[in-house]
C-alpha cells in the first residue's frame, strides 16, 4: 500500500542554532502506530512540525499522501488530512466553549453548522465527554483540556494522527481510556511519549531520535 | 474589559440569574439597548432628566438582583478615571463664582457642568454593567459579530477573552516561582531588574504563544474565517423589553424638554 508519509534525509536547524535534524528519514504506512522516542530537546516535536509544514526543512524531501510537499499551499491539504495534537493544549483550544472548539475543524473543512455540531456531539460522546459540551475551555482542568484537544483533532476525521505527548496531565483512568480509544482507531499514527508503559502497549513500531537521526529502537 | 481579568466570576451574574428576565434576552437586544441608551443620555443636559437616567439602570440592577456592592465598585472604578476632571471643572470654567477655595473661584456653571458629566458617565457605565457586564464574554463576541461589527475586532475580542486568563496564569506562575525562591519586592535594583525580566518574559511568551495558536489553527484547516455556531433569535421577551425600554427613553426625553422649557 502507498505510504502516508515518506521523509527522506531531512535537515533542519532553528536560525542561529545547531542543527536539530541531520538527515532524518521516516516512513509511515497505513495502519501503523509509530512511537517516537528521544531525549528532551532531541527534536521530536520539531519533526512533527515539519511533517505538517509549520517549519520548512533546509534539506531533504517530504512526501505526504502520495505527493511531494514543498510550498505552504501544498501543506494545507496535509493539515486537513493529518490531525496534530500539540504538546500544550492551551495552544490548541481557543474557542470560548468546548462545542465550538470541536466544531471549528469540521466547519473549516466545509461542514454545515448542523453537521459540525452533530460531529462534535458524536465525538464527545465517544470520548465520554458529553458533560463538557458547553463548558468554557479556559476553565477546564489540565487533563480535560487534553481530552478536548484530542476530540478537536478527531473531529476532522484525519487519516493520520500526530500526537505530541498525549498522556501528559491524564490520570490513570483517563490514560487507560485514551489507550483504549487509540487502539480502537483505524488510523495510522505517530505518537511521541515519554511514558514507556503507554507506548509499549500502543506502538507497532518504535523509532529513536538521537543526534538528529532516526533509528529503529 | 477590566472585568475579564477577574478570577472567579468574570461576569456579574449570580448563580440563580438564569431564570431572570435579562437571561432570556438575546445578547443583541442588550447591546443595542445600551447603545441607544448611551446616545440618548449623552444628548440630555437637564440634571433632573440625568438623575432619572441614572435611576433606570439602578432599577434594573435591583430588579435583577445583581450583586449591588460589586456592581457599584466597578462603576466607582470608572469614576476614578474622571474624578480629577470633575473636581477641576468648576475652577476652570468661567461664570459667576459659587465659592472660593484657596483663592480660586468655583463657578456655578462649572459645578453644574461637572454634575452633568458625572451623571451622564455613571448612568451609561451602570447600564453597560447591568446589560452587557452580565453576558459571558463569548456571548458578547457573538452578539457583536451578528450585529456586523468588523470581523477583525470580534476575533480580537474573542481571542483576548480566551488568552487573558492564560497570560494571567502565566504571570501568577512566574510570580509564585519567584516567591518560592525567596523574592520579596524591595526598592532595590535587583527588584526592578527581576520585574523587568518578568514583564519581558511575559511578552516573549505571549508572542510565542500567539504563533503556536495560529499554527494549531492552521493544522485544523483555518483559512482566515471563523464560523459561529449559534443561531441567535429574538423572542417575545426581547420585544417586551425593547418596548418598556423605549418607554423609559421617551420619559427621559420628555423630562429634558419639559425642564428645559421651565428654566
Ligand atoms: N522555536 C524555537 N526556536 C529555537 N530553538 C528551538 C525552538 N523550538 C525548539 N528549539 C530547540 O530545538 C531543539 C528540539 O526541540 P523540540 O521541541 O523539537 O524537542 P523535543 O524532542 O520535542 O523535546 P521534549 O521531549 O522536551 O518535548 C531543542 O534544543 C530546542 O531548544
Ligand atoms: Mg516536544
Amino acid at each position: 500500500m502507498a505510504l502516508l508519509f515518506d521523509l527522506k534525509d531531512l535537515r533542519f536547524a532553528y536560525s542561529g542554532r545547531a542543527p536539530v535534524l541531520n538527515g532524518t528519514s521516516l516512513t509511515l504506512a497505513p495502519g501503523e502506530r509509530l512511537a517516537l522516542i528521544g531525549a528532551n530537546g532531541a527534536g521530536k516535536s520539531t519533526l512533527l512540525r515539519l511533517l505538517v509544514g509549520l517549519h520548512h526543512p533546509q534539506g531533504g524531501t517530504i512526501t505526504a499522501f502520495g505527493r511531494e510537499r514543498r510550498e505552504e499551499a501544498d501543506f494545507h491539504e496535509v493539515r486537513c488530512k493529518a490531525g496534530y495534537m500539540f504538546q500544550d493544549p492551551d495552544d490548541q483550544l481557543f474557542c470560548p466553549t468546548v462545542l465550538e472548539d470541536i466544531a471549528f475543524g469540521p466547519l473549516n473543512l466545509g461542514a454545515s453548522k448542523a453537521e459540525a455540531v452533530a460531529i462534535a456531539e458524536e465525538i464527545l460522546s465517544n470520548l465520554h465527554l458529553s458533560h463538557l459540551r458547553d463548558a468554557i475551555t479556559y476553565k477546564l482542568s489540565g487533563g480535560e483540556k487534553r481530552l478536548v484537544a484530542l476530540a478537536s483533532v478527531l473531529a476532522m476525521k484525519p487519516e493520520v494522527l500526530l500526537l505530541d505527548e498525549p498522556t501528559n496531565d491524564l490520570d490513570e483512568a483517563n490514560e487507560a481510556r485514551l489507550l483504549e480509544i487509540l487502539l480502537g482507531l483505524p488510523q495510522a499514527m505517530i505518537v511521541i511519549s515519554h511514558n514507556a508503559g503507554f507506548r509499549d502497549q500502543l506502538a507497532t513500531r518504535r523509532l529513536h531520535l538521537k543526534d538528529g537521526i532516526l533509528k529503529e529502537a | 474589559m477590566g472585568h475579564l481579568a477577574g478570577s472567579e466570576r468574570a461576569t456579574l451574574n449570580t448563580a440563580t440569574a438564569e431564570s431572570r428576565l435579562l437571561q432570556r434576552l438575546d445578547p443583541r437586544t442588550r447591546v443595542i439597548c445600551v447603545l441607544v441608551f448611551a446616545v440618548c443620555v449623552v444628548a440630555l443636559s437637564s440634571p433632573l432628566a440625568l438623575a432619572v437616567a441614572l435611576a433606570v439602570p439602578a432599577t434594573l440592577m435591583l430588579v435583577q438582583g445583581l450583586p449591588i456592592g460589586k456592581t457599584l465598585r466597578r462603576m466607582a472604578a470608572m469614576d476614578g478615571f474622571i474624578i480629577f476632571m470633575l473636581v477641576l471643572l468648576p475652577f476652570t470654567t468661567a461664570g459667576p463664582a459659587a465659592f472660593t477655595l484657596f483663592g480660586f473661584d468655583a463657578s456655578t456653571t462649572g459645578i453644574w457642568k461637572a454634575v452633568e458629566i458625572g451623571l451622564t458617565a455613571n448612568a451609561i457605565i451602570l447600564m453597560v454593567l447591568v446589560l452587557v457586564g452580565t453576558l459571558e464574554p463569548g456571548q458578547l463576541g457573538h452578539a457583536l459579530a451578528r450585529l456586523r461589527a468588523p470581523e477583525t475586532l470580534v476575533h480580537l475580542m474573542l481571542f483576548t477573552v480566551r488568552y487573558i486568563s492564560v497570560l494571567q496564569e502565566e504571570y501568577t506562575r512566574l510570580r509564585a516561582a519567584m516567591k518560592m525562591r525567596g523574592f520579596t519586592p524591595k526598592n532595590t535594583l535587583h527588584t526592578y531588574r527581576s520585574f523587568g525580566y518578568l514583564v519581558g518574559m511575559l511578552l516573549v511568551r505571549a508572542v510565542d504563544r500567539s504563533e503556536r495558536i495560529l499554527d494549531a489553527m492552521k493544522c485544523r484547516g483555518f483559512d482566515g474565517r471563523l464560523y459561529l455556531l449559534d443561531d441567535l433569535r429574538y423572542s417575545k421577551a426581547d420585544f417586551t423589553f425593547a418596548l418598556v425600554f423605549s418607554g423609559a427613553l421617551v420619559v427621559l426625553i420628555g423630562l429634558e424638554v419639559f425642564s428645559g422649557s421651565a428654566v
